[in-house]
């Protein structure tokens, strides 16, 4: 086997197993558990409240990782305490949530109107609110080999994904790198192959900043012409490694440990901003909140200007109850876990496995309703 | 088939034996209808909601659309996708698992041929996930070049011109994994078909002074034609039901593009692998009514194998 074609295998295979990093990060340890230094910490810095007993959780896969996470340092810090979340996906999650199946759903959208009127009377007639917890970003990786930086404005973000613009040495790319030798090559566009929240995300971000552009559906599903599919943001940032001259987008977390792919800098005006946790909290923490009573909607926006700030932004919600939960779904224990989750203790662990903390007036706001469900859940 | 009917036990002489096992194959039989028949009426009753809330024609829209508002999607490129793959694993896949198993049967010394049978019965234990990440880590940046030649040289035939200059997760690459993953159907029961082939026929032809390619020509495959046509519409079979390899290598785009060597190509198994996880209830009935399409499209290339076998048995001699 020629040596390149050995370095092109591993590459692929140390790509495959990046997106398994994650995996096994929940795989539970032989020797040490990762989980207690987080926990030790967080128990020291008083984030953490014990509650005993077991909730019964689901929803968003978008979030699975970052509630895992938390899952493992609470219960690492309280034994007595179990808090099983199934990734069901976001409809599914708030069906069994409304249908009094589980404690609190996990949300990429918040749960508005009719579904908030179900909620709502699925919490004995107490209100029920979306409370934004996990915050995340969308990469946009490439593969260029000797290209080590790239920027692209939002129009010209769109173009590429539209197929319409199909050479990476079209005039659009090259007036946003000057200075950068692009290749004289067809562009290999990658996108989800599955329903995907990261693609309506994307797409609605598009739609948001570059309309012109970007007349397709903002659903889940793709629509735009052209472009590759590959399944899951694992095997969008696999295909993006092991093909040149190539471009997708994916969940932040993948970017962090990805061989031969790097992230696409967006320059919206304000200059070319890189995705990561720091910048795309700036968007969250500029965004306008709207809703009242402690249920927060968040309006990102995409079109941002403030400099720094990473446009293409995520927010994911849970939907909970401020009082009127079963006693026997264990209201206090549900109050407890999201305190700890909206704590410094707890925002701070999502940065490190590639989701965004929030921060400031967000973050209060986010406090001030788990608060909220503090004193329901003892009342 | 007369040896398959028993003389017809009457009075009170039938022993409880006999009773108990001809109830208890009746037995399985009807099971297995029962569930087929259970199959069926799960699919339809699932999948007449979306069916009825469509907005699009069924069978002509090139969209896949089913939980937006309103619905709208059709199976045509998933049909399309999926008997396209289809046909060329098998143009691939039934002339070497064939020709595998006339060297096995007729050519290779014994020992190799015990080896070289082990091995390709083994092709067939490799779980479909495997051949997936195969082909689309290993195998695919492999076949580029291959795909680039057939769209340089051979582009003047319409489907493997390549207009994109891109030849990553193609039909063409779908095409050739499902070919390795039928090849082990096709060769162990087309071996199994050449060694049913009468000793006497053999014999003779090469006593008459035939070659061997033409004991083979003359008396193998005419004796064994409807045996190999069972075997390749069995490979077909799985071919239009792999799922995961399928949904892993294809783009998984919506649209109707014959060209091979293009990144392109869906099918309705993967489909529904790659939207289940995240469709809301219309769209789980849309992808339960392209089930129900595959069901049939699969009953239909089997019950047409088994007529093809019945009418050629007559001429061939067999059974």
């Amino acid at each position: 086997m020629p040596i390149a074609r050995l370095a092109r295998t591993a590459t692929a295979l140390a790509t495959l197993s990046a997106g398994g990093v994650l995996l096994a990060a929940c795989g539970g340890s032989t020797t040490v558990n990762p989980a207690i230094p987080a926990a030790e910490a967080a128990l020291a810095a008083g984030d953490i409240e014990c509650v005993e007993g077991k909730i019964q959780s689901a929803g968003s896969s978008a979030q699975a990782n970052a509630i895992t996470e938390w899952v493992n340092v609470y219960q690492t810090a309280c034994p007595d305490s179990t808090i099983d979340y199934q990734p069901v996906g976001s409809g599914a999650g708030v069906e069994a949530f409304v249908s009094a199946q589980t404690s609190f759903g996990g949300t990429d959208k918040p749960v508005v109107e009719e579904e908030m009127q179900a909620a709502r009377e699925r919490c004995a007639n107490s209100p029920a609110i979306n409370i934004p917890l996990v915050g995340g970003a969308i990469a946009v990786a490439y593969h260029i080999p000797g290209v080590d930086e790239l920027t692209l404005d939002p129009a010209t973000l769109a173009q590429i994904f539209a197929s319409e613009i199909t050479r990476w040495d079209d005039p659009a790319i090259a007036a946003s790198n000057p200075g950068v030798d692009l290749p004289d090559a067809a562009i290999a566009q990658f996108h989800r192959s599955d329903s995907s929240g990261t693609t309506a995300n994307f797409s609605d971000y598009l739609e948001a900043t570059a309309p012109d552009a970007w007349d397709y559906d903002t659903g889940k599903e793709w629509t735009a012409p052209g472009g590759q599919g590959a399944k899951g943001s694992d095997q969008v940032i696999a295909s993006v490694a092991q093909t040149p001259n190539s471009i997708g987008y994916i969940e932040l977390s993948y970017i962090l440990d990805a061989i031969n792919a790097k992230p696409v800098a967006i320059d919206q005006g304000a200059g070319p901003v890189l995705p990561t946790a720091n910048n795309a909290s700036i968007t969250l923490a500029s965004s306008e909140v709207t809703g009242d009573d402690g249920n927060i909607v968040l309006a990102i926006d995409y079109t941002t200007q403030v400099p720094g700030a990473y446009p293409i932004s995520i927010v994911t919600y849970e939907i909970v109850c401020t009082s009127g939960l079963d006693a026997d779904q264990n209201p206090e224990l549900v109050a407890q876990f999201l305190a700890f989750a909206a704590s410094n203790s707890g925002q701070q662990l999502l940065g490190e496995i590639g989701y965004v903390p929030l921060s400031g007036d967000l973050l209060e706001a986010v406090r001030a309703s788990v608060e909220t469900v503090i004193q329901g859940a003892g009342g | 088939m007369s040896l398959l009917t028993p003389p017809k036990i009457t009075g009170s002489s039938v022993r409880a034996g006999d009773r108990n096992f001809r109830f208890i194959t009746t037995g399985a039989g009807l099971t297995v209808l029962a569930v087929l028949a259970a199959i069926a009426a799960f699919l339809v009753w699932q999948s007449i909601p979306a069916l009825q809330e469509n907005t699009g024609n069924v069978l002509t829209n090139q969209l896949w659309l089913p939980d937006a508002d309103p619905p709208q999607w059709g199976i045509a490129v998933l049909i399309f996708g999926t008997l396209w793959t289809s046909v060329i694993a098998m143009a691939i896949a039934v002339p070497i698992g064939i020709g595998t198993a006339l060297f096995i049967t007729f050519y290779a010394p014994r020992r190799v041929a015990r080896t070289l049978g082990f091995i390709v019965d083994l092709l067939a234990a490799v779980p479909s996930i495997i051949f997936g990440l195969w082909g689309l880590y290993y195998f695919m940046p492999e076949i580029v070049p291959a795909a680039q030649w057939l769209s340089t040289y051979l582009g003047w035939i319409p489907f493997f011109s390549n207009d994109l200059d891109l030849y990553t997760k193609s039909i063409l690459i779908a095409g050739f994994v499902l070919a390795m993953m039928i090849l082990p159907t096709v060769s162990a029961i087309s071996r199994e078909v050449f060694w049913q082939v009468p000793k006497g026929h053999i014999e003779a032809s090469l006593a008459l002074g035939a070659t061997r390619w033409e004991m083979i020509r003359m008396a193998v495959l005419p004796f064994s034609r409807p045996g190999m046509i069972s075997a390749a519409m069995l490979g077909l079979g799985r071919a239009l039901g792999e799922t995961i390899a399928v949904a892993l290598i294809l783009s998984a785009v919506f649209d109707i593009n014959w060209q091979i060597t293009e990144p392109g190509g869906n099918s309705i198994a993967a489909n529904i692998a790659l939207k289940w996880g995240e469709a809301a209830s219309n769209g789980r009935s849309a992808l339960i009514a392209t089930g129900m399409v595959l069901f049939f499209i699969t009953l239909l290339v089997n019950m047409t194998a088994r007529w093809v076998v019945n009418r050629r048995r007559e001429f061939s001699g067999a059974g």
